[in-house]
């Protein structure tokens, strides 16, 4: 008889479960909540609090998109995700919007089918290693143990790198960063890889910070940025310029104090199209006038997030470097609002 | 005799002595000593390795255990109290992250307020297994009901639950009480209606839901019923009927029967689910699920008909055949691929489907132990009474068999509960590895290794040491009855 | 019940196959063969469609790419210019050569721990229950974590082992300095030979010519063995007094391996410092060392139940039996407690073994490269084909599962005392 218990609750499951076909925005709409994909466990970029309230660089993408969609930035799920599970999880279905810091890649974007709209955070791949081991450089890394989180894109670069040096070394496999820190603080290896902004939030968080540096070379680029499922350009459409609304944001000195303010009195034509001042561009995106006025009020502009979650007020102290606006002479360029 | 005695030997001695006291080395302390612990040169030489291992593993550890720390706020706080107390370099524990996240440990991401629920679920458990499991002897029927009551309604207390849940609690716990002492068969249907209690406590929202599905079995089984004398045709039409009562009626009318009385808890996701609740629920549920499917799974496998029985083979060896660990992964990975397109539900219940289907096959092959170890003569028996096959399965077989199998399905829940930590691979909270690795992903308890595996360690010792004492005491009994 | 004769048999009505107990079957089986059929066909179909929707294809083709990646511990040769169906070929090696040594050592442990359970010592016996009961009822995944914690956080890091400028190192090696337990690997001595021919190819495998070696001496010496002892059986048989052939016997293996490790030049190396890790020995991953000890003892605390449980089958009556036959300690061990103790002990002992050999996909707690990491873990997610790695991943699982279980099956059908 239990048996059918199991039917009863796929039955169930069915009925609560939604339905997510081609039309994303028309199923988030219609479900009241974004699920986005988060990373198991990042200081700084998706981390739950002791209450399960996510929060990072990352969470705030997810909290700017279901504002902008939903009209309230707490209607989000977060599915954390790991390395492995990732890319599946939105292929699938079970994700609307993958914001765990993923590299953009020419294979991702083609071969693995995902559409990544866009670059929250300029990254690249560094090395950690103990002052007191007296290297200064990575070519000086010939021969040494390297922990390094397999399936990510770091494997394959590192892999190229010591080869393309002609150099050998021992890699030391983990299955996640707070494996990682483990191993390194341990010494079980000599140099810890992964990208720069996460061995600046691992130093950050050490008893000894300043025992420990992080080598000059960047071995590879890592564009990181929020991806949605291939094929489904509208959907693509509201993350790519819900990421630009808050990049343009900082830009225009929209901030979430003078956000209102400014949507009234503002005399740029260009903040005021993004604000719904003038022009309706939310009806071309299939939402309302003021999708980008509530997706900055979520959190705030691209640099305050930038400042509340991994900048250098925080324990992660991530200086803006390539991230900065273009005007400041970084790579954060928001297309135009026009 | 005392007369001839008397005259032959004169010198006997007619009264005992005191006993004396045996040598030194043949009582007490010594003997036992030298009994147990030095009666060889082999045995001398365990010994000593032994106290050498004893004495290790304490000179290891309990500097460290007895260093610990209970209050503090961060590891940094923890290591400087151990440095100021017992001084530099020394080393201990910092229980003080269990004193400050034991609430995540046990109820992952479960609002504080609810905490109640999951708790008041465990402790209805046991009397919904107590009808089950300890039909014969009372006095032990008796001292898990009153313990799981008390306990039960403490916790509850002590979790803040609200007056008029512990008041109906209360009721709850004595009418159970009551019910499994005097009305038996009352008992087993609370055992079958359990199952849809915990999952509305659980997950909480309305709980005509729940009851709707269950509703859907008697529909189907009524449907069977009355069209019984149609054999097969009653089967298929009971099951028709239950599944169109789930597709078309049972969320309208749970909806209207809502409006009209609601009877509501708050909803709480799947994802809150963490630590041990997760995996008591994972654990739980595919118990519960697996064994009707693996008794079924094990008469397919005895079945005399060679279609259903290489179906049921395929399926028992292939699950057998490959690590929980690959299955999961398809939870995670490729059901959505299996499914119709845009199907989408909750990963813990696809870990669940898993997990079920996994334990159902080695529910089978122990169950098809037990149907093999009952003698033929039974089996013949059933026949020679004009049984049919489901009435002799029913009446004589099953019976027998599942006693037999007791304990090997306890071992299998056993090794089901531990398997359950293995979901922290597809992303899910379970309390030994996900959980702690978010707690030391904080700067405060970063470096928290020891103190969680042991804490986690502790308890999930603790429920499985009692489930296989259980199981062995049960053995006991068993061959008792049976030789 | 009487048969009614071939001509009599009422003629066949279509309500039979329900009524008619010989047809019901038949009618039952055909439902069930179409409707698992059908359940097979709409799994199948869904996923055709789904794979159609996402634009992905079907094809093992990325097997036969690049990698890229770079794996620690390997027994063949392999770089990241490998391409992944080597990688996963040596993810595969890597699986059964932690299950083949775990099981090894989960035998002895548990063999060991099953005896002196029962001994008459009462510290040592109840120390073996302790040992049980705690490595049973803890998920293995814990002792896996625990024991890698005790790796990397109580085992000195290589550069420990350098001396430092008082001419003290604040870590040395034990076992007459030849092993070198780090927080990465365990370096342990190496065989070398000096005097290697290079390898014998023998068509798409070569080997190296001193194991060829090696293994060909020990095969002949165990069928030279195997002959002198039938030849001494049949003399005891014939006169009854049996000639002393042990010193054959240890002549035969020992003379060739010390002739042939005298040609080659064989000999240990032990491990020393070099740069930023030990060098000259063999270094054994840390993750393959936590994994085969974890896995041995888990496994071993249950094989020592197993053990305990056959020993404790075997009733006493037998033992005394063989004493009064005149058969002393030895041959009754071997002639009559173990064959009738083995026969409740293998087929449990198989399912431990399967078991222990899935279990050995918890590596993904260590990072140690089996197949499960190799195959369904970077491949998996560098190439996104995870409908064919994982298939794939289980179905080599499941070939391993059938092999074991089939080879221990045969094992165990020629140990079975023959009932009748």
């Amino acid at each position: 008889m239990k048996t059918t218990v199991f039917l009863g609750t796929v039955a169930a499951a069915a009925l609560i479960g939604g339905m997510a076909a081609a039309d994303t925005l028309a199923d988030v709409k219609a479900r009241g909540v974004l699920n986005c994909g988060v990373n198991t466990g990042l200081v700084g970029f998706a981390a739950p609090d002791a209450n399960g309230n996510w929060s990072g660089f990352d969470i705030a993408v997810c909290k700017a998109v279901a504002a902008a969609v939903l009209g309230d930035a707490s209607k989000v799920k977060y599915i954390p995700t790991t390395g492995q599970t990732r890319f599946t999880a939105l292929a699938s279905g079970e994700v609307d919007v993958l914001a765990r810091n993923s590299t953009w890649t020419f294979q991702r974007d083609t071969d693995l089918k995902l559409d990544f709209v866009g670059v929250n955070y300029f990254d690249g791949q560094g090395f950690m290693v103990r002052k007191d081991l007296g290297v200064t450089s990575a070519k000086e890394l010939d021969g040494a143990t390297i922990c390094i989180q397999t399936g990510t894109s770091t494997e394959l670069n590192l892999a190229d790198y010591f080869k393309h040096n002609n150099m050998t070394y021992q890699p030391v496999n983990i299955d996640s960063n707070a494996e990682g820190e483990q191993q390194y603080m341990a010494g079980a290896c000599d140099a810890y890889t992964t990208d720069a902004s996460g061995l600046a939030a691992t130093r950050a968080a050490f008893a000894d910070p300043e025992n420990h540096i992080i080598l000059p070379e960047i071995i590879s680029k890592e564009p990181l940025g929020p991806a949605v499922r291939h094929g489904d350009n509208n959907w693509g459409d509201v993350v790519r310029w819900t990421l630009y609304a808050l990049i343009a944001a900082e830009e225009y000195g929209v901030t979430s104090a003078n956000l209102e303010e400014l949507a009234k009195s503002s005399t740029n034509p260009e903040v005021q199209r993004l604000l719904g001042a003038s022009d309706d561009y939310g009806k071309m995106l299939g939402l309302d006038k003021d999708w980008a006025k509530r997706a900055i009020a979520a959190s705030g502009n691209y640099g305050e997030i930038f400042a509340a979650t991994i900048g250098e007020q925080t324990p992660i102290g991530l200086a803006r470097g390539l991230n900065a606006q273009w005007t400041q002479g970084g790579l954060m360029y928001a297309m135009p609002f026009r | 005799m005392s007369e001839l005695h008397a005259q032959t030997v004169a010198y006997v001695r007619d009264t005992m002595l005191p006993q004396a006291a045996p040598p030194m080395r043949q009582s007490g302390v010594v003997l036992w000593l030298r009994q147990n612990l030095f009666s060889g040169p082999l045995n001398t030489i365990l010994t000593l390795l032994g106290l050498a291992v004893v004495w290790f593993l304490v000179s290891h550890f309990w500097p460290w255990f007895s260093h610990s720390v209970w209050n503090a706020s961060s590891m940094a706080e923890c290591r400087q109290i151990i440095a100021e107390r017992w001084g530099e370099g020394a080393t201990g524990g910092c229980f003080a992250v269990i004193r400050e996240r034991w609430n995540q440990f046990l109820f992952g991401f479960f609002p504080p307020s609810e905490y109640w629920r999951p708790t008041a679920a465990f402790g209805l458990m046991f009397f919904a297994i107590a009808p089950v499991l300890f039909t014969e002897s009372r006095g032990l029927r008796w001292t898990v009901m009153a313990v799981a009551a008390v306990l039960t309604f403490a916790f509850c207390v002590l979790l803040g639950a609200p007056p008029r849940v512990l008041a109906v609690l209360a009721a709850a716990l004595v009418g159970l009480t009551a019910l499994n002492e005097y009305a038996h068969r009352g008992a087993l249907v609370f055992s079958l209606l359990f199952p849809f209690l915990a999952v509305w406590l659980l997950w909480g929202g309305s709980a005509w839901g729940p009851a709707c599905v269950l509703a859907g079995f008697v529909v189907g089984f009524a449907v069977w019923r009355v069209l019984a004398r149609f054999g097969l045709f009653a089967v298929a039409a009971g099951v028709l009927a239950a599944a169109g009562w789930w597709m078309f009626a049972s969320g309208t009318v749970a909806g209207v029967l809502q409006g009209v009385l609601p009877v509501a808890l708050p909803q709480v996701e799947s994802r809150a689910f963490g630590g041990f609740v997760l995996a008591i629920t994972i654990g739980v549920a595919g118990i519960v699920m697996s064994l009707p499917l693996g008794i079924i799974l094990a008469l397919a496998r005895r079945s005399d008909m060679p279609v259903v029985k290489a179906f049921a083979v395929m399926f028992i060896e292939f699950i057998r055949g490959v690590p929980l660990i690959t299955l999961l992964f398809v939870a995670s990975l490729l059901l959505n691929y299996f499914l119709p397109p845009g199907t989408n539900f909750d990963i813990i219940l696809r870990v669940i489907i898993m997990v079920t289907l996994f334990a159902a096959a080695y529910m089978a092959e122990v169950i098809r132990g037990g149907l093999a170890a009952l003698p033929v003569g039974q089996y013949e028996a059933a026949d020679a009474l004009g049984l049919d096959y489901w009435k002799a399965q029913r009446l004589i077989i099953l019976p027998q068999a599942l006693k037999i199998s007791i304990p090997g399905i306890v071992g299998t829940f056993i090794g089901l509960f531990k398997d359950t930590t293995l979901v922290t691979f597809v992303g899910l909270f379970d309390p030994l590895k996900q959980m702690a690795d978010t707690i030391r992903a904080t700067f405060a308890w970063k470096g928290a290794y020891w103190e969680p595996y042991i804490f986690t360690g502790a308890i999930f010792f603790i429920l499985c040491f009692s489930m296989s004492r259980y199981s062995m005491y049960l053995e006991q009994r068993l061959k008792r009855d049976h030789r | 019940m009487t048969d009614l004769p071939a001509g009599q048999d009422p003629p066949f009505r279509l309500s039979m196959l329900v009524r008619d107990r010989r047809y019901r079957s038949l009618t039952i089986q055909a439902g069930v063969f179409i409707l698992v059929m059908l359940f097979a066909a709409w799994l199948v179909s869904n996923t055709v469609e789904n794979l159609a929707r996402m634009g992905k294809t079907f094809d093992f083709g990325f097997l036969g790419n690049r990698s890229g990646y770079d794996i620690p511990f390997s027994l063949i040769p392999y770089s990241s210019d490998s391409t992944h169906l080597r990688a996963a070929g040596v993810g595969l090696l890597n699986t059964l050569l932690v299950s083949a040594l775990g099981c090894l050592f989960a035998t002895i442990i548990g063999v060991l721990v099953g005896v002196l359970r029962l001994s008459s010592n009462w510290l040592v016996s109840r120390l073996m229950t302790v040992y049980v009961e705690v490595f049973r009822n803890v998920p293995l995944l814990l002792w896996i974590l625990v024991i890698m914690a005790v790796f990397t956080e109580a085992m000195p890091a290589p550069r420990d082992y350098r001396p430092a400028a008082d001419g003290t190192a604040s870590a040395s090696m034990i076992l007459f300095d030849s092993v070198a337990p780090t927080n990465r690997y365990t370096s342990v001595p190496a065989l070398r030979v000096d005097h290697d021919p290079g390898p014998v190819v023998l068509g798409p495998l070569s080997l190296s010519a001193p194991l060829l070696a090696f293994l060909v001496a020990l095969a002949a010496a165990w069928l030279i063995h195997r002959w002198v002892r039938a030849r001494a059986q049949a003399r005891q048989d014939a006169t009854g007094i049996r000639p002393v052939t042990w010193w054959i016997t240890l002549a035969l293996y020992l003379v060739p391996l010390i002739a042939l490790s005298r040609l080659f030049g064989l000999h240990l190396v032990t491990p020393e410092l070099r740069g930023f890790n030990f060098a000259g020995g063999m270094n054994l991953d840390n993750g393959f060392v936590v994994l085969l000890l974890a896995l041995s003892l888990y496994t071993g605390a249950f094989i020592a139940e197993i053990v305990r449980a056959g020993i404790m089958a075997v009733s006493r009556g037998q033992s005394e039996a063989a004493a009064a036959l005149g058969l002393r300690a030895r041959p009754i061990m071997a002639l009559v407690v173990l064959p009738q103790a083995l026969r409740v002990i293998i087929p449990p002992l198989i399912s431990q073994f399967l078991n222990l050999t899935k279990n050995s996909s918890l590596a993904i707690a260590v990072g140690y490269p089996d197949l499960r990491a190799t195959l369904g873990g970077t491949t998996l997610n560098q190439t996104g084909r995870e409908m064919e790695s994982m298939l794939l991943m289980m179905a080599i699982y499941l070939a391993l599962s059938l092999v074991i279980s089939g080879v221990m099956n045969v094992y165990n059908a020629s140990v079975r005392l023959k009932e009748r």
